[in-house]
Formats: C-alpha cells, sequence, structure tokens
C-alpha cells in the first residue's frame, strides 16, 4: 500500500512540476497546489498504513484499544491541508490582482518590479 | 509563562489591531506600545536563560515527547529579544511612514502576527510544529508585501509567494520523512533517536529537503531569487523588518536542525552546506555590484551576507559557529538600519534610483553619518561589529587551513565594500542631479530616533566585542553539546 501512494505521490510531484514549468502563472499555482497534495501523501505513507480501526479512546480509558491506526499522521495532514487551503486562497487572490495590475498571467511578462535595464 | 509571553503578546495585539482597524492612531501607539511589551518580555527571557540556562515547558500539560515543547536556549532568548528590539525600532519609523490607506488595510496587525510567527519559530521545540510559525510568519509577510496596493508589490508578491510555497512543501515533506523514520516530532527527542542513523537513505533524503526549504527562507544559492525581486517593492518599514527578521530565521532552523537533529560530519551534508554558502556569498555581492536601485543594492547584500552565516555554521568548529552567532546579531540591527536609512533618503530626495539621487551629505551631514556607521560595519570595517563578525569567520576558516574559503569571505567583504562607497557616492556626496533645492524638508523625529538608536548598538557592539564574543561563546557550547537542552525537554517528563 505504501508503495502505491508513493508511486502516486512521486507522479503528483512530477504533475505539478509540468504545469509549474510553463510559465503561466494560474498554471503555477495549480501545480503548487498538486505539490501540495503530494507532501501530505508523503506524510501519510511515511506514517506507516494498515487496516486498522480508527484511534478513539473509550470513556474514561487512559489509551485507545490495540490495533488502531497510528493518529498523528493524519493530524499533521489535517493541519497541512488547512494552511495550504489559506495560502491556495492567497496566491489565486494574487494572481488575480497581478493580473488586473499587470494585464498578463505569462510570468515572463512580469518584469514592473525588476525592470529589464537597456544597456546601450 | 515566560517562554509563551513573547508570541502571546504580538498575537493579542494582532486581533486587536483587526478589531480596532478603524482607528488609525490607536494602532499606530498600540504598535509602539506592543512592540516595547515584546521587548519588555524578550528581556525577561533572556535573563532567566542566562542566569538558568535553557528553559522548556510543555504545553497543555502534554509530556514530551508526545505533546509540544516550548524551549529557549541562548541562542533562541537572544533571538527573540534581538526580534524585540528591531519591532520597536520599526514600529517607532512605521509612526511616520505608514499611511492611513495602508494602516487601513492591515499592516499593523500583520506586523504583529509576523513577530508572533518569528518569536515562535525561535522558541519551539518541536519540528511541525515550526512549520505551523513558519506558515504564520510567511502568510503575514504575504500580506505585508501587498497591503501598499501598488502594481510593484504584486509583482514582487507573485514571485515572493511562488518561490516560498515551494520552499514550504519540502519543508512539509521532510517532516513528514523524519517522521516516518524516527516516530518523533520533538527535536530533543530526534536528537537522541537519530545517534548512529545519520547515514540512512531516508534520513539523508529528509535532510536534504530540509536544507533546501530553510536554504530557500534564508536567500542561499541558488534559491534566493524571491528576494531581490520583493524586497524593494513594500514600504521601507516593512522592507527593514523582513529584512531584519526572515531571513535569519531560515538561518536560525538551519543551525538547530543542523546541530541538534542532524550530523553535520556526513560529508553530503557538511559538503552542500559549505560550498552552497560560499556561492552565496559570491552571487550575493556580485549581484549587488550590478544593481542601482538603493534597496535593491541592500537586498542583494542580505544574501551575501547570509553566506557568511551559513558558512560559519558549515565549518562546524566551536569557533566558527560562534562567529556565525555573533554574526547573525550584528546582522539584524545593521541591515534593518540600513534599510531604515534608504527610506529616510527616500523621504528627502524623493527616489531610491541611484542615478536620480544625490546631495545629501551637504543637506544633512547627520544622516551621512548615520549612514557610514552600518554601511561600514557591513563591510567589516574596524572597530565596528561588522570588522569581529568577519575576522571571527575569517580566522576560523584559516584555523582549519581552508585558505580559499577565508580568501573568498576577505574579498566578498572588499566588494561590500565597493557597493557602500557606490551608495555613499551617488546618494551622499555627488550634488543632486535637480539642483541642491530638489532636497526638501528635514528628517521626522520618528525616522531619526530608530536610525540613531541601531547606530549606537552598531557601535556598542563593536567597542564592547569581548563582552558579546563571550555570550555567543556560551550559545555556541549550549547548541554543540546540547545536553542541557535535551535534559530541559524531555527532564522535564519527571
Amino acid at each position: 500500500m505504501e508503495t502505491i501512494v508513493a508511486v502516486l505521490a512521486g507522479l503528483l510531484v512530477a504533475g505539478g512540476a509540468y504545469l509549474m514549468l510553463s510559465g503561466n502563472l494560474v498554471r503555477y499555482i495549480l501545480g503548487l497546489t498538486i505539490l501540495s497534495n503530494a507532501a501530505n501523501l508523503v506524510i501519510f505513507a511515511a506514517g506507516r498504513m494498515a487496516k486498522a480501526a480508527p484511534a478513539l479512546t473509550a470513556y474514561g480509558a487512559d489509551a485507545p484499544a490495540a490495533g488502531v491506526a497510528n493518529p498523528v499522521p493524519q493530524a499533521l495532514i489535517l493541519t497541512a491541508i488547512v494552511i495550504g487551503f489559506g495560502l491556495f486562497c492567497f496566491a489565486l487572490t494574487l494572481a488575480y490582482r497581478a493580473f488586473y495590475a499587470m494585464g498578463t498571467a505569462r510570468m515572463d511578462a512580469m518584469r514592473i518590479a525588476e525592470p529589464r535595464e537597456d544597456r546601450g | 509563562m515566560i517562554l509563551v509571553w513573547p508570541f502571546l503578546i504580538p498575537l493579542i495585539s494582532a486581533a486587536l489591531m483587526v478589531l480596532l482597524r478603524s482607528r488609525e492612531n490607536v494602532q499606530r501607539w498600540g504598535s509602539v506600545a506592543a512592540a516595547v511589551a515584546l521587548l519588555i518580555a524578550s528581556l525577561a527571557l533572556l535573563v532567566r536563560v542566562l542566569s538558568e540556562g535553557p528553559v522548556a515547558v510543555q504545553v497543555g500539560g502534554w509530556p514530551a515527547p508526545f505533546g509540544i515543547t516550548l524551549v529557549a536556549d541562548l541562542l533562541s532568548a537572544a533571538m527573540v529579544f534581538i526580534t524585540g528590539i528591531v519591532a520597536v525600532a520599526v514600529a517607532i519609523y512605521g509612526l511616520e511612514e505608514i499611511d492611513r490607506r495602508e494602516s487601513w488595510h492591515g499592516h499593523h496587525a500583520l506586523v504583529q502576527a509576523l513577530l508572533a510567527g518569528v518569536c515562535g519559530a525561535f522558541l519551539t521545540g518541536d519540528i511541525f510544529n515550526l512549520y505551523v510559525w513558519f506558515e504564520i510568519m510567511l502568510i503575514a509577510s504575504f500580506g505585508l508585501l501587498v497591503v501598499n496596493g501598488t502594481r510593484k508589490s504584486a509583482d514582487g508578491a507573485v514571485k515572493y509567494v511562488g518561490l516560498n510555497l515551494i520552499a514550504t512543501f519540502a519543508f512539509l515533506s521532510g517532516v513528514g520523512l523524519l517522521y516516518g523514520v524516527t516516530g518523533t516530532l520533538n527535536m530533543a527527542d530526534l536528537s537522541q533517536r537519530l545517534e548512529g542513523r545519520q547515514e540512512e537513505v531516508a534520513v539523508l533524503v529528509s535532510a536534504m529537503l530540509l536544507m533546501f526549504a530553510f536554504g530557500a527562507k534564508a536567500a542561499m544559492f541558488p534559491v534566493f531569487n524571491w528576494l531581490p525581486a520583493s524586497y524593494h517593492t513594500p514600504s521601507v518599514t516593512t522592507s527593514a523588518l523582513f529584512s531584519a527578521l526572515l531571513t535569519k530565521v531560515g538561518v536560525y532552523a538551519l543551525i538547530r536542525t543542523f546541530t541538534l537533529i542532524y550530523d553535520l560530519d556526513v560529508p553530503l551534508v557538511r559538503g552542500t552546506l559549505l560550498w552552497g554558502s560560499v556561492a552565496t556569498m559570491v552571487v550575493g555581492v556580485l549581484g549587488a555590484a550590478a544593481q542601482n536601485h538603493f534597496r535593491r543594492i541592500l537586498g542583494f547584500h542580505i544574501i551575501s551576507q547570509i553566506g557568511y552565516m551559513v558558512l560559519g555554521l558549515a565549518l562546524a568548529t566551536p569557533a566558527a559557529l560562534l562567529g556565525a552567532i555573533f554574526y547573525l546579531f550584528h546582522h539584524i540591527i545593521v541591515k534593518a538600519n540600513l534599510f531604515l536609512i534608504a527610506g529616510a533618503a527616500r523621504k528627502l530626495t524623493g527616489s531610491e534610483d541611484l542615478p536620480k539621487i544625490g546631495g545629501l551629505y551637504a543637506a544633512t551631514p547627520l544622516l551621512a553619518v548615520l549612514f557610514l556607521i552600518p554601511a561600514l560595519s557591513l563591510a567589516g570595517i574596524p572597530p565596528l561589529s561588522g570588522f569581529w563578525a568577519k575576522f571571527l569567520i575569517v580566522s576560523a576558516s584559516l584555523d582549519m587551513q581552508s585558505w580559499f574559503i577565508a580568501f573568498v569571505a576577505l574579498a566578498v567583504g572588499l566588494l561590500t565594500l565597493y557597493s557602500m562607497s557606490k551608495i555613499w557616492l551617488e546618494v551622499f556626496w555627488k550634488p543632486h542631479p535637480d539642483g541642491d533645492q530638489a532636497i526638501e524638508g528635514t528628517l521626522p523625529v520618528a525616522m531619526l530616533v530608530p536610525i540613531v538608536g541601531l547606530g549606537i548598538m552598531t557601535v556598542t557592539i563593536g567597542l564592547a566585542a569581548g563582552l558579546f564574543v563571550d555570550a555567543a561563546m556560551v550559545a555556541a557550547e549550549q547548541i554543540l553539546s546540547p545536553h542541557a537542552y535535551i535534559d530541559a525537554v524531555l527532564g522535564a517528563r519527571q
């Protein structure tokens, strides 16, 4: 199971990198999102995967019964998804704003902050 | 509680400032008050750590290594303290520079959120929690970059956001792999569990991912391009804050992880850091030489100076690490000061493009002197703080008979002097191209106070260098033999 998820993470990274290299800002951001999902899968696969019960503790008990899934990777991924979602929203808004300001989504053409100097 | 205040104060202030958004004056002065409160809290922490050694607290009462631990050794405490100093300087400067619009768009709240993220990153003892603090810092910095609403800053922010997010995901994957190998996220616990396992493939991969992530945050070669693209676009207050703190959090994270968690004796790790840092020094200083914009020159110099600090870490002797820590503190103060001076020069002359301005020496000799202090310190002229910082690094590399590296470090210092003299000649010495009447007004007190204050600190560090070197030595010793740190974290179990 880990192998499949690991290969899947690799495919996502490849796809994300492909989109990010296309030179279009919107595709770049979509690529970043795919990359963030790949990172989440890496955590998931690294945290061992097994068919196991949810990590629920019976009322009054100190620890869950044996044979439960490890809740830590799930907690990490949840945190990362929430943060990634916020970053994605910001990045999309920024892309819209940048498109509005510069009239282009081609990243090579975005040179207001770093203008090419005319060398004569 | 002493470990919690440094990020609780800014977090509460940030929330208050969002609520008080329409009251501009409350926000401006509240910003200063919050920064002073942070400085006091961080001073209390520093005094405590100086007298008692590393202190730790288990958040929520969950024992280490299961819960999140906050821990401060001397390096953390001193970094938090210097964050407080920069916060106060920048808040005072902002009284003058931040206009109503930027304040309405949330500048003050975002500054406080950024400070919370920075202090949290310095104080956490848990690597996933470090990721979370990095994100708080990052999202606040995204906001700060765009609050002035210019086209230029939107362009800079695209590069800044796009490149920093890649580093973020590398960080996350590295943490995931590290957890998979060890089953723990507590840095002190990681340090113990990885003993003898440093050469395992998964450990090395996670080390390289984290090195990439922190290197990108610190603006190391070859992943520095977000910095010169964005640091000159926001308000001067914001760039001074960024230049002082953001890259340094990256350097701090490198120092922390590559001494506590990973072993620098592994050739791959050490070699990458070492040659990466040498390339960073050279590329940064050459990039600066090609620029003609005040803040862009300074931006490239951040990169080159980061190279010195990482070099100190990569040389991995106690003397070199001591130099890196000393460099870190000297650099934060000097660099923030130079950015503030760039803003003051713009206020008087109306531009930051070197060919378009000039004549400031004749108009305000005081500002010229105030510029020379940090500029010469950055280049490493005795007896200013930068001389000692460079001296410690170069002598550490000479001790190791790394002649080439010592030569590069000295040559980069010389080129730094070249850039600084370019600024001096263009901004201060040559007459203003539009004549003397182009320089209008005098410097507002709110701009002068932080510049003078930081200048005095630079001179003080230079003249009383022994005192600061001794403190840095204690910090370096705590880092190189982290028993006290680990005991503070894990021993708190009982």
